[in-house]
């Protein structure tokens, strides 16, 4: 088994195929949505693949220390260039390939008419424990 | 037969100030509490005690001497105590009440207080707090054993105050029920015991409060999490008796005319809890209880929940201007001026302000909830020109 972090992103992933913010959708649309993702969500549960799913608030700052008895300096908020991550999903799978199988299945959640969003999502492996058998 | 945790958990306070009373030291002790009620869990299913405290006590006191023998650094603390307590004692309610003072003592931070309460005075393991409050076991075991250290060492000669306790009961009534431990339920029975103890009516408005909120709780969140707004919830599934008790409790509680910010939200939410629709909701009063909240707490977060009541009982402009009040950085500020300007007839504006405040809600229910509002007014947005030209 691996691990794999799906990492979907607020801003500075590829512009999406479908994409139309989501205060634009119609009501049923949003419903469509968030029951594919819980669907998902229950399905690679029952599979034993889930390990956990988070979100990140959009706001954040950066932070550096800034020398002895002095207050860290604070950077913030984001600029709007900035790679901002909105969340992840955790997966522990037999493969790389079916890491990229669930991370297709989650990008083609659906979003405005009905149609996927084709959403680009970052597919990171974890790094794995050193075998015990190693000859 | 099995032990009912919660009833057998009612006696962890009075048995953990006994043994303080006798001497022992805070942090052994309460081991040695937890220790017992593992024990009782386990003998009680065959047979219950007819004294059940006097049980607890003995076999905790047992725990703590053997946990005090078998500790060599602990040898010379050993020697104070005799190897029989003195008979007779019986636990009185001001030790008790002492042992809340010190579990919320103010040198602890907050989650430390959170988290010695549910121990030592909750009776709830580690692992259940763990689990409440989504931390690994280890570091609640670690910020457990550091909050008992604490309080060994300054708890004694300054022991905090019933106001502290009601901030922790407050903030674990507040987090809800996400794990297996029902941390709300565990409030009101903490609550509940605080009030037996304390004649502040302060203590009385808070129970109040937890039991006029707790008995709309069902009917404020959809099986799959998400958020039910009060106009749309199910009156007809709130808890009639726990609102009857809560409302009694609250006037009880202003009836001795010391009123407090506890006493003051409890009165809002009775008001919200009697009305039979929100049409007959007396928005009236409920403004003129905002007014009082804000001598004893002028937050962001009061005026803007007054700002909501004053457009229900006056207009939307003037909760607007009553809205104006407070910054724009306050969380949830952009829902509720999206709601008003809503009610303003003033539709684009609103929309654009409930989906900024999808964005910024601080929960993912608060952000789905926002959003669809944003999307069910777009909807009515462009829906509406084609009605005109058919």
């Amino acid at each position: 088994m691996a691990k794999y972090l799906l990492l979907k992103h607020y801003r500075g992933a590829p512009a999406p195929v479908n994409d139309v913010p989501m205060d634009q959708w119609k009501p049923e649309e949003v419903d469509a949505h968030m029951k594919y993702m819980h669907d998902l969500a229950d399905r690679l549960e029952s599979n034993g693949e889930w390990v956990e799913g988070k979100a990140l608030m959009p706001d954040g700052v950066w932070v550096r220390y800034d020398g002895e008895g002095r207050p860290p300096i604070t950077d913030g908020p984001f600029a709007e260039s900035k790679d901002l991550i909105a969340g992840w999903m955790e997966i522990d799978v037999d493969s790389f390939e079916r890491a990229i199988e669930i991370a297709g299945e989650l990008s083609a959640a659906p979003g405005a008419g009905g149609k996927p969003i084709h959403e680009w999502l970052e597919v990171r492996p974890f790094p794995t424990p050193t075998p015990t058998v190693t000859e | 037969m099995t032990v009912d945790s919660p009833e057998l958990r009612d006696l962890v306070p009075r048995v953990l100030s006994v043994l303080v009373a006798r001497g022992a030291d805070f942090a052994t002790a309460e081991d040695a509490v937890q220790e017992a009620l593992i024990r009782a869990m386990a003998r009680w299913n065959e047979k219950q005690p007819v004294d059940r405290t006097g049980w607890l006590i003995t076999v905790a006191w047992r725990v703590f001497l053997d946990m005090a023998r078998s500790d060599a650094a602990r040898r010379e603390r050993e020697l104070r105590f005799e190897t029989e307590p003195r008979a007779g004692e019986i636990p009185n309610d001001d030790d008790t009440l002492r042992l809340y003072f010190l579990c919320a003592h103010p040198e602890l931070t907050q989650s430390s207080a959170i988290a010695l309460t549910l121990r030592a005075v909750g009776g709830l393991t580690t692992r259940q707090i763990a689990q409440a409050y989504l931390v690994p076991e280890r570091t609640m075991a670690q910020r457990i054993s550091r909050a008992k250290r604490t309080v060994s060492q300054v708890g004694i000669s300054r022991p905090g105050d019933v106001r502290t306790v009601m901030r922790v009961l407050y903030l674990v009534f507040n987090e809800g029920y996400s794990g297996d431990v029902d941390l709300a339920a565990e409030a009101i029975r903490l609550n509940r015991q605080l009030a037996v103890l304390s004649d502040d009516p302060e203590v009385q408005g808070l129970l109040a409060l937890m039991l006029l909120h707790h008995a709309r709780r069902h009917t404020r969140i959809r099986p799959d999490g998400s958020i039910v707004p009060l106009a749309d919830q199910d009156r007809s599934m709130w808890d009639t008796k726990l609102i009857d008790e809560g409302i009694e409790m609250t006037y009880a509680a202003l009836g001795r005319d010391r009123l407090g910010e506890y006493q003051a939200q409890a009165a809002i939410a009775a008001l919200h809890a009697d009305a039979a629709s929100i049409e007959e909701t007396d928005w009236v009063q409920i403004v003129e209880w905002y007014d009082e909240l804000l001598r004893f707490a002028d937050t962001p977060v009061v005026r803007l929940n007054r700002a909501v009541a004053i457009g229900e009982a006056i207009g939307a402009q003037a909760g607007l201007n009553a809205l104006s009040d407070v910054g724009e950085q306050v969380p949830r500020r952009d829902a509720v001026a999206a709601y008003l300007y809503e009610k303003n007839g003033e539709l684009e504006l609103a929309s654009r302000l409930y989906a900024r405040a999808a964005l910024n809600s601080p929960s993912l229910a608060e952000r789905e909830h926002q959003m669809r509002q944003a999307v069910r007014l777009n909807r009515d947005l462009n829906r509406s020109p084609q009605q005109t030209t058919p």
